[in-house]
């Protein structure tokens, strides 16, 4: 069952097109990377999931239901541009969020009582946000995207301005909520920084998806068969099955990247390099979703 | 609906629990009956008494010139060099010198003083002799003088309503009063709060909550539920200043047995009564006591369920037609500084029907352009309030009330527009073109 639908969304402003048939869908319980290049469009289209704006044309279907407002309560929504009332108090703010988002007053409060005894806050309930350091004013800011328990949360730019402790933190929490059955969607132009948590992605670039899939499948769609040793020896490659890209020596130690040829199976060049030098690494060189999209880019320019 | 409520209880609550609240809330009736109060108190002190020495060389004024109680009068002789060193060892507060004088034509009358003397002395000095030299006048040219005052003519037109409620003692300085008074707190209101409900929506927009908010509920929610928030706000004030001014003035009052200092009605008859002349003092306090009496029938009156229910409506109408549009303003800027030129033209019709309500419209309240100024809803909620005590047709105060209606109607649609798209724009100049694109922008 997917989460969320999106069925050819198209969004135009005045002078761009900020969103060009945009379809892809997200499947229930996975971490979902929306990527691309700043302006690409991420943010217009979470600003139509989250029912900010509305879409020119096309649909989305949350839950196989057409959006509908109803659905806001059901997604927690964390924007890029992060802001509290900074007068409030902390535990004010936060249960006027999540009333906001339809809990009743009974239900915020132990809702926050739980989230405050999970990240140790307790002392801060009753400081204004603007006493509080700008990672505990994210940390706030992260409770309140979540409070409601909603069955979809969307983060943009989840890990920028959080230091490497609280961002392993949020991390974990992300992890804990899709365990308990939340989807989550990252959206990020720093590809690299959530790669490894994201089950599925879609590309963005230019307004228009370039690429969507399991993580999985899209990389062996673009893997190239290339494995990078590393070994003592002398390593000189003779057979047609096995072709040398790159080969660097140093000290009796040698770093080379060899590709498959038709046929040849990692375990053939395994072999191979056994009879012939001392192995101590032997690696598949998977392409980086970065590598992926700045091919498929160019690959789409020249089209 | 259950939203708006939450917004109207935010907006309402962090506001009143501001110091910058509770300060001008708790202190604004404690200035108030400071004003009222202090000047009564110091009134009852008198000045110390004033001593002036008399050279009189023309022998005109000998015995004349009475002291009063806080004037004394100490007439001296000898040469006015003598009467100088004499005066340099007092400590009295003048000398007066009268030269020899000629009655058509009294010239070279000094005061002497140590210390600049008081406008009040050298009035009270200068209305003694000139009545003393009208009195040598009159005798010099056989006219009695108690004859002429039997002459003298003082007449106060009492103003009567005829309405369908029978005669009623009326007068224009209670009528002007309320109305005026109705239309200045409208004036500050709107402004108070209009700006308060801009500030709040630019702070909004700078902490950047405004796209948490809205992920939340409809721009069109926030909006509404920010201006009817601030307006409880002001609401409350308002009620409590009326309810601490009457009792802390009140108590006071109970307090000191000082009375009020006069209000600006009994200053101005005051005024008239001191422009008379000294001598009609206990004429004109006789005609004063039957003032007073006009007054408070006057003020007795007044349509006070018609005015008070029509201050009220004005207030909140007034108050959400400009409400809408500072909040539109405030969507349409990222920051105090730039919100001068879309303020100009929201100012500018306030400003104007201010300065015309105590103008053209308090002369002439039945007149063409205070009956056009209390029709058109962006001046009407000052206009009118001036033209109510006055009595206004049924007709007129339906429609205009009407239009006042559909005129914010009219503005929260507009702002509501504009708000939606501004809210979410950082970063770019506005002007006008772009804020009537806005209008018709599909979101």
């Amino acid at each position: 069952m997917s989460i969320l639908r999106i069925e050819g969304v198209t969004k135009r402003y005045a002078n761009h097109t900020a969103l060009d048939n945009v379809s892809f869908v997200i499947p229930t319980g996975c971490i979902f990377g929306l990527l691309g290049p700043n302006g690409a469009g991420k943010t217009s289209l979470i600003r139509i999931i989250t029912q900010i704006t509305g879409a020119d044309s096309g649909e989305i279907y949350f839950k196989d239901q057409r959006l509908k407002p109803d659905h806001i309560k059901d997604i927690g929504y964390l924007p890029e541009e992060r802001g509290l009332y900074k007068k409030m108090k902390v535990g004010e703010q936060l249960l006027y969020l999540a009333q906001l988002k339809g809990l009743s007053k009974d239900e915020a409060v132990a809702r926050i009582k739980e989230w405050v005894a999970r990240f140790e806050i307790k002392e801060w309930m009753n400081k204004h946000i603007e006493d509080l350091s700008k990672g505990m004013q994210q940390k706030v800011q992260f409770m309140a995207t979540v409070m409601h328990e909603p069955s979809l949360i969307i983060l943009d730019e989840p890990f920028s301005g959080f230091d490497p402790i609280n961002a392993n933190l949020i991390k974990d929490e992300i992890l804990r909520l899709r365990d308990n059955g939340a989807t989550i969607i990252f959206s990020t132009h720093r590809m690299e920084s959530v790669e490894e948590l994201c089950d599925n992605i879609a590309l963005i670039n230019r307004a228009r998806k370039v690429l969507d899939g399991p993580v999985r499948e899209i990389k062996d769609t673009y893997k190239t068969d290339t494995f990078q040793v590393i070994g003592n020896g002398r390593l000189l490659i003779t057979s047609p099955d096995f072709e040398v890209l790159e080969q660097h020596e140093n000290h009796g130690v040698f770093r080379a990247a060899i590709k498959l040829l038709e046929g040849a199976t990692p375990n053939d060049l395994l072999r191979y390099l056994i009879q012939r030098v001392e192995v101590h690494s032997f690696v598949e060189l998977v392409p980086s979703i970065n590598d992926i999209f700045i091919r498929k880019v160019k690959e789409t320019h020249h089209a | 609906m259950h939203k708006i409520w939450l917004i109207i209880q935010r907006e309402y609550l962090t506001r009143v629990r501001k110091k910058s609240f509770i300060i001008m809330t708790f202190l604004t009736p404690l200035l108030l009956a400071a004003f009222m109060v202090i000047p009564a108190w110091l009134a009852t002190i008198s000045d110390s008494d004033e001593t002036v020495m008399v050279l009189d060389e023309s022998g005109l004024f000998l015995d004349k010139l009475e002291s009063k109680e806080d004037l004394k009068l100490i007439p001296v002789a000898g040469s006015l060099d003598q009467a100088k060193t004499v005066y340099q060892e007092t400590d009295y507060t003048a000398l007066l010198h009268i030269p020899k004088l000629d009655l058509d034509n009294p010239e070279g009358i000094r005061i002497y003083s140590k210390k600049n003397t008081s406008l009040q002395v050298k009035f009270r000095l200068e209305n003694m002799l000139e009545n003393e030299i009208e009195n040598q006048r009159f005798v010099a040219s056989g006219i009695d003088r108690d004859m002429l005052n039997s002459m003298k003519a003082n007449i106060d037109v009492t103003t009567v309503n005829l309405s369908e409620r029978g005669e009623q003692d009326s007068n224009v300085w209670v009528t002007s009063g309320a109305g005026i008074i109705g239309a200045v707190i409208i004036y500050f209101f709107i402004f108070l709060y209009g700006v308060q409900i801009m500030r709040g929506v630019i702070e909004e927009k700078t902490n950047r909550i405004v796209e948490v908010m809205i992920s939340s509920v409809k721009p069109f929610q926030l909006m509404m539920g920010k201006i009817v928030g601030i307006a409880g706000v002001g609401l409350t004030q308002f009620l409590l200043w009326v309810v601490l001014s009457t009792i802390v003035v009140g108590g006071v009052q109970a307090a000191f047995g000082i009375k009020p200092a006069p209000t600006p009605i009994e200053q101005l008859q005051a005024g008239r009564a001191a422009a008379a002349g000294e001598e009609e003092q206990t004429e004109e306090a006789a005609s004063n006591s039957e003032t007073l009496a006009e007054v408070s029938g006057a003020i007795a009156n007044l349509n006070f369920p018609l005015i008070i229910g029509c201050f009220l409506f004005y207030f909140l109408g007034g108050y959400l037609l400009y409400g809408s549009l500072f909040g539109a303003i405030g969507a349409a800027v990222d920051n105090e500084t730039d919100t001068q030129q879309f303020m100009f033209p929201i100012t500018i019709p306030l400003i104007i029907s201010f300065i015309m309500s105590y103008t053209v419209v308090i002369k002439n309240p039945d007149g063409p352009v205070a009956f056009w100024m209390s029709i058109i809803p962006f001046t009407s909620p000052i206009v009118m309030m001036v033209r109510v005590p006055f009595g206004v047709p049924a007709s007129e105060l339906l429609l205009s009330m009407a239009l006042l209606v559909l005129g914010f109607i009219f503005t929260t649609w507009i702002a509501s527009r504009i708000y939606r798209v501004g809210i979410l724009m950082y970063g770019k100049k506005i002007n006008y073109k772009e804020l009537s694109k806005w209008l018709f922008y599909r979101v």
